[in-house]
């Protein structure tokens, strides 16, 4: 068990450089997801901690011992990889048990540890078969295994759920979020999923074009993102964005959409963007879930329209509607009872207090 | 799938069986399709393979002048001679030693190949299998002239050491030695290429995983690349194994069997005695005898071979 920190960490490849001066502490016991579009870095910053990459710059420390020039086997580290990479001539006990073997671990110790973490993914019965004779849930459970007799220091999974299907992709979420909640080893976890991310992270670290756009817990990404990307990146269906200005009309401050759609922003907002200048480009960032149908008596904030749907999806518990505002696609979510349909009017409402207001050229949140 | 496609067939030839020909319906059978579509191979195995393993068959069993059916008797002669045993121990040094040899060599060759950037490995491949691809009756020429005992590049470099001159194909032990080094020079680009094709099918994720379980460049390679490559070795052994067996160019250029039928394998000695010593059948009963070793260094190779296979 040990904390995992990143100074300024730079990967330049030739002429790329994938990532870009990263800075990053991960406590003790810590879950920590690194989540991004594929390219972004999160993976190369994986390796890198796994002592797979070399690094071109900055420091990475793990239990406070820099480990810059330390070959990977000497690290205590273990890794689950997006293929398993299961080594196919061996038993499901035999993986599990090389790297105790390799360090001459007794015998008896290798046979509890094995024993112990085969109970622990309930994989007992397939201890005597070969990857081959496995389905991919069951080699993701045993390289998971190989990990946890281990008992190293830091977790790293690679994309460990990207080849199953999405239903055991759940399944398997679930389990890995019970083993750390026994074992407690301080993990990093790489996705390009943010579904995964959320639910297991305890903070999630959000990476585009090699640099780190947001730290955050799931909820403070979710709710409070710092830039346009973390706010489309996280959540689904993605946050809308609407080009959007301010004005002042009869002394308070509202938000112009289109010429004929513009809503009073309730104070607390009011207040928060008084000093955005008039004139600046916005974006009005609003969540799917805070454009409902509009219901019969007035609250605070929440303020109707009309629109006119293009499409509608009825997911079952929710229908998602999609309406045009001025060449903007836009995203709803409505009771199923509401009444909506395809090519039909239906009053919505927006929730301003959840509001986000976004400077257009810049990304940043305001 | 063929049973698929067949089966209508098989169904309108049912119902055709009442008003047409035999032949016909006999056409339209699923077997006799793959029959007559299989017949050009067979052909070829039958007059190619199966025709003349007969024909050294009844040769062996005739004697010198091919008139008269002498049984085992090439045999019982063969056994007597010791000669005979010379050869039968030279084949087997000269066929495992060079083997073990180009393989080794093969397998360290391919190491540094496959780590040689991408760009530059076509080049060294290529260079690396000219040994293979001239004719070895060719490049063996070159090697005789390399060995040649008062002139030879060789002894000439030897000289400046203080060193030889060495008899390379003069002296029992120095001539053996010379053949099998010219069959390793010959043979190790095959598994080269062979095992440079294996190591690249080996996931880079393996050594990975290996890298961080703790495995050292040596545990790395006994415990990942050589299982990994287990079946593409087994099978490149066996093939060698034969080939180089049956090696005649090289010994019959070098050294023609001498000194005094030193180096003399059992296809050069077949030659010497069958052909140039005028007895066939003798000759038919030596090349013969090549095939029970054979067959049982391919039933023991193969049989492990299909073992992974079931496991796998």
């Amino acid at each position: 068990m040990a904390d995992v920190t990143l100074r300024k960490v730079v990967k330049r490849y030739d002429d790329v450089e994938a990532v870009r001066g990263i800075d990053l502490d991960i406590a003790d016991h810590e879950f920590v997801v690194l989540v991004g579009p594929s390219g972004c870095g999160k993976s190369t910053t994986l390796r890198m901690i796994a002592g797979l990459e070399d690094i071109s710059d900055g420091d990475i420390m793990i239990g406070g011992d820099v480990v810059n020039d330390v070959p990977p086997k000497d690290r205590d580290i273990a890794m689950v990889f997006q293929n398993y990479a299961l080594y196919p001539h061996m038993t499901v006990a035999e993986n599990m048990s090389f790297g105790l073997r390799l360090k001459n671990y007794p015998k008896a110790e290798i046979k509890s540890r094995v024993t112990e973490a085969a109970r622990m993914l309930d994989i007992t019965d397939l201890i005597d078969r070969k990857p081959k004779q496995l389905s991919g849930g069951q080699r993701q459970r045993v390289a998971m295994g190989r990990a946890i007799v281990r008992n190293p220091k830091v977790f790293l999974f690679d994309e460990p759920l990207s080849n199953l299907d999405a239903k055991l992709r759940v399944q398997m979420r679930i389990e890995i979020k019970k083993v750390h909640q026994k074992v407690r080893t301080t993990t990093v976890y790489v996705t390009h999923d943010q579904v995964e991310a959320m639910t297991l992270a305890d903070r999630v670290v959000v990476m585009n074009h090699g640099r780190i756009e947001q730290i955050g817990t799931p909820n403070e990404l979710y709710h409070k993102p710092a830039t346009k990307f973390v706010a489309s990146f996280i959540g689904s269906p993605a946050m809308n964005f609407v080009p959007c200005r301010l004005e002042d009309v009869g002394g308070k401050l509202h938000v112009r959409l289109t010429d004929r759609l513009a809503f009073p922003l309730p104070p607390a907002r009011a207040a928060r963007y008084q000093a955005v200048p008039r004139t600046d480009k916005l974006l009005l960032g609003i969540r799917p879930e805070h454009i409902t149908e509009a219901r019969p008596h007035a609250e605070p904030g929440i303020e109707p329209f009309d629109a006119v749907l293009d499409v509608t999806e009825p997911m079952g518990m929710e229908t998602l509607v999609y309406f045009t505002l001025e060449g903007t696609q836009v995203c709803g979510r409505v009771n199923p009872n509401a009444g909506a349909q395809d090519g039909g009017p239906l009053r919505l409402a927006v929730d301003l207090n959840n509001m986000h207001l976004l400077n257009e050229v810049t990304g940043a949140v305001l | 799938m063929v049973d698929v496609t067949f089966q209508p067939n098989r169904v309108a030839g049912a119902q055709a069986t009442r008003k047409r020909g035999g032949l016909r319906n006999a056409l339209r059978r699923k077997s006799t399709v793959a029959f007559v579509m299989t017949l050009p191979l067979i052909l070829l195995i039958l007059i190619l393979v199966v025709y003349p393993a007969f024909y050294s068959l009844h040769l062996a069993t005739l004697n010198k002048s091919m008139a008269k059916f002498v049984g085992f008797g090439n045999f019982e002669f063969l056994f007597k001679r010791d000669t005979f045993w010379l050869v039968v121990k030279q084949s087997c040094i000269f066929a495992i030693s060079a083997v073990v040899f180009k393989a080794l060599i093969g397998f360290i060759v391919a190491h540094f190949v496959h780590n040689v950037p991408a760009k530059k490995q076509r080049k060294w491949r290529g260079m690396l299998l000219v040994p293979w691809v001239i004719p070895p009756a060719m490049s063996t020429l070159a090697w005789l002239w390399l060995f040649d005992p008062s002139y030879s590049a060789f002894n000439y470099t030897l000289s400046f050491f203080g060193i030889g001159p060495i008899p390379w194909t003069g002296d029992a032990m120095w001539a053996r030695f010379s053949v099998i080094l010219v069959n390793v020079w010959y043979g190790a680009p095959f598994f080269m290429i062979m095992y440079l094709a294996a190591l690249k099918s080996v996931p880079e994720q393996l050594y990975e995983a290996a890298a961080i379980d703790g495995a050292n460049w040596w545990q790395r390679i006994w415990y990942v690349t050589l299982p990994m490559m287990r079946n593409i070795i087994a099978i490149t052994t066996l093939f060698s194994l034969i080939v180089t067996f049956a090696n005649f160019d090289i010994v019959r250029i070098l050294t023609a069997g001498g000194p005094l039928d030193h180096t003399h394998i059992f296809a050069t000695w077949a030659f010497r005695v069958g052909i140039e010593g005028s007895d066939v059948p003798l000759g038919a009963s030596v090349s013969l005898f090549m095939v029970p070793i054979l067959a049982v260094a391919a039933i023991f190779i193969l049989r492990d071979i299909s073992k992974r296979g079931n496991e796998a």
